[in-house]
């Protein structure tokens, strides 16, 4: 077995290389922190279930309860969260929307639609659900 | 040799991706009435009335309903990999998908309770 004209391989692998990176990796670039707060949008995206559940919620029960809700949501804190919840949101979007293209490539004749064409219809379907659901609600 | 065992990726990513539309589609334009410009008194909320026969009518419900838990599974999928690419928390892995999917569920659950009784 031991030939020492051959180099002498090991069963085992050798170690990966595998430099370690920092827990705030993301903190190094602006581009990181981007792309870190657009992942960090989700959280967001669940309040503003559980925020849309409590408003479902209190209609649900009465008119009493809905109108608590509303002095509830008047509170400082409460607006400052759905702020700052708002500013992720629009985030999410816009960057979602902008990877559309990338997502769905569509061909027309053989021809690669344009990303801007793409990017566009989602924008603009943005604008027509959001006017029909404020006409929905301010329209009663 | 043990049968091909079928990854349930693909279909979370599928909610993912749903969510992600629906999201970006509707939480924009409901979170700046109800949680901004009603609040601010910038105008005036609907009325108790209004509102109960807008979200009681069916296609609302659906949509509705659609929303909270195709949102809720984005959430739980991007965050899940936030947590682990982001603060590479890797030894809790079972731990975070479990709290993250199984909230969304729960998070189902409870979107449809309500909007079956409305």
């Amino acid at each position: 077995m031991n030939q020492t004209d051959k180099p002498i391989y090991t069963e085992f692998h050798p170690r990966w290389y595998r430099p370690r990176m920092s827990t705030y990796w993301w903190l190094k670039r602006p581009s990181y922190l981007a792309f870190i707060g657009r992942e960090v949008s989700s959280v967001f995206v669940a309040w503003s279930i559980v925020y849309l559940l409590l408003l479902i919620g209190a209609v649900h029960r009465g008119a009493d309860d809905y109108r608590s809700f509303l002095d509830w949501t008047g509170g400082i804190g409460v607006v400052l969260l759905n702020v700052v919840s708002f500013c992720f949101i629009v985030l999410h979007a816009v960057t979602w929307f902008n990877l559309a293209p990338q997502a769905m490539v569509l061909r027309y004749k053989g021809k690669r639609v344009p990303e801007t064409w793409i990017a566009g219809a989602n924008y603009g379907a943005w604008a027509f659900v959001s006017l029909i659901v404020a006409l929905i609600v301010l329209l009663g | 040799m043990a049968a091909k065992k079928r990854s349930i990726e693909p279909l979370l990513w599928v909610l993912f991706s749903a969510g992600g539309v629906l999201a970006a589609l509707l939480i924009p334009v409901l979170l700046l009435l109800f949680g901004v410009v009603f609040p601010l008194g910038w105008l005036t909320p609907p009325t108790h009335e209004h509102l109960l026969a807008v979200i009681g009518h069916p296609i609302t419900r659906v949509v509705l309903f659609l929303l909270c838990m195709l949102s809720l599974f984005h959430f739980a999928h991007r965050f899940r990999y936030t947590l682990y690419d982001g603060l590479q928390i890797k030894h809790l892995n079972e731990l975070i998908n479990t709290v993250c999917y199984g909230g969304a569920i729960a998070g189902s659950v409870v979107a449809g309770y309500l909007l079956w009784q409305i």
